[in-house]
């Protein structure tokens, strides 16, 4: 293999997604304790994007991250639906194959990730441990290019030699970064990567992200709470409820007109920084309970313009399941309130 | 406002040892630090992880002592007071409101438990009206049927569910000084708001003195009046916090402002490029600001000289050599 800080690959365009999901069924538990986490989840990573997933806690995004990465523990199972990467389905495949799968075509980083290292190991030893479990290589070529990587995040390459406790909280996450780029993969799913970390150093550490992605051409699934963190990093954004997207769309045509109530609700859950302040609401009531989630539109309990007054539409939205339409080119609605774009 | 301060904090100061015997250093958790929280205001105390934040809420809190300095309740000196009797009648005064609502809540106890307890302690109502104003605390909270509420166990409870449980438990003892401790950074987006419209509500009707302790400025923005701004261990920037937002004197606070993240923010040529620096400028700390290394302003004074707060601003002070120079 080349190193890769010389030669970074660069990977064609293609016209279907790098990962797409095709209505995703996860479920934890069984009987009267069965819990849809993710419930016929459709969402594509396209090559070279970033893609962000928010949602709140409990909403079946980082069960959709460890799908993706199979590894899924049980009770945790994948009902129905497919995972397919470059095209074919990773469902079904061995164990060995998906060793092979995993961080050379798929890495990930998550969210308390700084812990993830080893602590009565040094740096330079884990990294050597990660990449001769994938590759024939020798110690001191897989060192040297650990120093390269450490480099490429903004790490001093002596690093090799430190103990996780000897480097900070943000050193430790951008090691863990670095980890993650060891095989170039060609998508990173970073669960959660800056939420145990300041303001200040989660801005180095996404800026850092940007600048390899540009160099080294992977797509980025990009899971988090903050939406507002979102808006600046992704370029496409899929809102995720109880278990479904309820919409996505393109991280500017989102901020600038989000269509469904929940989005709507999230929006306005983020204070502003500058500018005139008004009251704020956020979204009344909390996130519902996957083993008994309400009928119709999950949404409906805590949504605004879900009113009996209007009996008809009332009725649709407690009753009837509302689908994902396409109302504009990239953006995906599932709501009653929404009609669909006229063709 | 024009009443007494509740609470005053002059010149307040904690090391925590680092070490053994032979090589022994010092963390200046907190190093001088001096404020005072009004009765219906709330004040924001941001900082970065390991700025002394949360530390100057738990010497607040009585939890520690302080290695120097004093705090001033209602004019008296209560930073050593000992006797459990006094402890008590100072916390009953001064409530705190922790981070982690799920594991300051008693699991196999009731709503009705927690709320009541404090009530019968602090002897607030006769047993009477224990149940009484057990319904009303929870309603004021925004805990409604409280009937049914009160008979549930913390797991049957939402995130936000359970900080207003927490917040009811703190209102039993009617105290004057609320300390919150990053009351929401553990609960989903769209309850946050729900809780920081309680705080201001409870400020304006109530009169309490909120410490709001966060590290998200724009939080910090929609609820507080003041700002106190704090790096390794001191207070860089203090004043209202509309001005210190608008126009921050301190390069930290810039800093802390143009990382926020803001989609509409289209400032991105001026943005400040954090130099790299070590955040344990706390350590030991030698004479001169301590957050030179990090800056893009410093100069050769700034590694001299300790800066001191300076009130470069009406009734907004800085502790920079460059942007806030003493006279």
């Amino acid at each position: 293999m080349t190193s890769l800080v010389e030669e970074p690959t660069v990977r064609r365009a293609r016209s279907t997604g790098l990962l797409e999901l095709q209505q995703l069924v996860v479920e934890y538990g069984s009987g009267k304790r069965r819990a849809r986490a993710v419930d016929g989840v459709d969402l594509a990573v396209h090559e070279g994007e970033v893609l962000g997933l928010a949602g709140e806690s409990g909403c079946g995004k980082t069960t959709i991250a460890n799908a993706v990465m199979q590894i899924l523990r049980p009770p945790g199972r994948i009902t129905s639906g497919s995972i397919l990467f470059e095209g074919e389905n990773i469902l079904g495949r061995s164990e060995k194959e998906l060793r092979q799968y995993r961080w050379r075509n798929v890495s990930m980083v998550l969210q308390s990730a700084m812990n993830a290292l080893n602590p009565v190991m040094r740096v330079g030893d884990q990294f050597v441990d990660a990449m001769r479990a994938h590759e024939k290589i020798d110690k001191r070529r897989a060192l040297a290019r650990t120093g390269e990587l450490l480099e490429l995040v903004g790490i001093d390459r002596r690093r090799v030699r430190s103990y996780p406790h000897q480097l900070s909280g943000g050193m430790r996450q951008r090691v863990v970064i670095a980890m993650a780029l060891a095989l170039e993969p060609e998508l990173i799913i970073l669960d959660e990567p800056t939420t145990a970390l300041d303001v200040v150093v989660q801005r180095e550490i996404l800026q850092q992200v940007e600048a390899l992605k540009r160099d080294f051409g992977f797509a980025v699934l990009f899971i988090t709470h903050d939406l507002s963190l979102l808006l600046e990093f992704a370029d496409r954004i899929a809102i995720m409820y109880a278990g479904e997207i309820v919409e996505s769309a393109p991280a500017e045509r989102l901020a600038a007109s989000p269509q469904h109530p929940y989005t709507q609700g999230l929006l306005k859950s983020f204070p502003p920084l500058s500018g005139p302040l008004t009251p704020l609401t956020g979204i009344p009531g909390s996130p519902p309970d996957l083993r008994d989630p309400p009928g119709g539109c999950r949404f409906h309990p805590r949504c605004p313009h879900c009113l009996p007054e209007q009996a008809d539409l009332y009725k649709r939205q407690t009753t009837e399941r509302p689908k994902l339409r396409v109302i504009a080119a990239g953006h995906e609605v599932a709501c009653h309130l929404v009609a669909e774009a006229v063709e | 406002m024009t009443a007494a301060a509740p609470l005053e904090v002059r010149s307040l100061t904690k090391r925590f040892p680092l070490g053994n015997a032979v090589r022994r250093s010092h963390v200046h958790a907190v190093d001088d630090v001096s404020f005072e929280l009004r009765p219906g205001t709330i004040t924001a105390l941001v900082g970065e992880s390991g700025s002394g934040k949360s530390t100057v809420a738990r010497l607040l809190a009585h939890l520690y002592e302080p290695t120097a300095g004093t705090v001033l309740f209602e004019g008296n000196d209560v930073s050593h007071v000992r006797r459990r009797r006094d402890v008590l009648r100072y916390r009953s005064q001064v409530q705190m409101i922790f981070q982690d609502p799920f594991g300051s809540l008693n699991p196999v106890k009731t709503v009705r438990h927690h709320v009541e307890r404090p009530l019968r302690l602090h002897h607030i109502v006769p047993s009477g009206q224990v149940e009484e104003r057990v319904h009303e605390l929870l309603r004021t909270v925004g805990l409604v049927p409280p009937e049914d509420v009160a008979a549930k166990y913390p797991h049957e409870l939402s995130g936000g569910q359970r900080q207003r449980v927490a917040i009811a438990r703190v209102l039993a003892v009617e105290p004057k000084v609320v300390l919150a401790d990053e009351p929401i950074s553990m609960l989903d987006v769209s309850i946050r708001i729900g809780i920081l419209n309680l705080m201001t509500r409870l400020k304006e009707e109530r009169g309490i003195a909120f410490l709001y302790v966060t590290h998200d400025l724009a939080s910090a923005r929609y609820v507080a009046d003041d700002i106190l701004v704090m790096y390794a261990g001191q207070i860089v920037e203090q004043g209202p916090i509309e001005d210190v937002l608008s126009a921050p004197l301190h390069p930290y606070t810039r800093l802390l402002l143009d990382a926020v993240p803001d989609p509409e923010a289209q400032t991105a040529a001026q943005r400040i490029e954090p130099n790299r620096g070590d955040a344990s400028a706390a350590v030991d700390p030698a004479e001169g600001c301590r957050f030179r290394l990090r800056c893009p302003l410093a100069i050769d004074i700034c590694s001299q000289t300790t800066p001191q707060l300076v009130e470069a601003r009406p009734q907004q002070a800085a502790r920079c050599h460059v942007t806030a120079p003493a006279n």
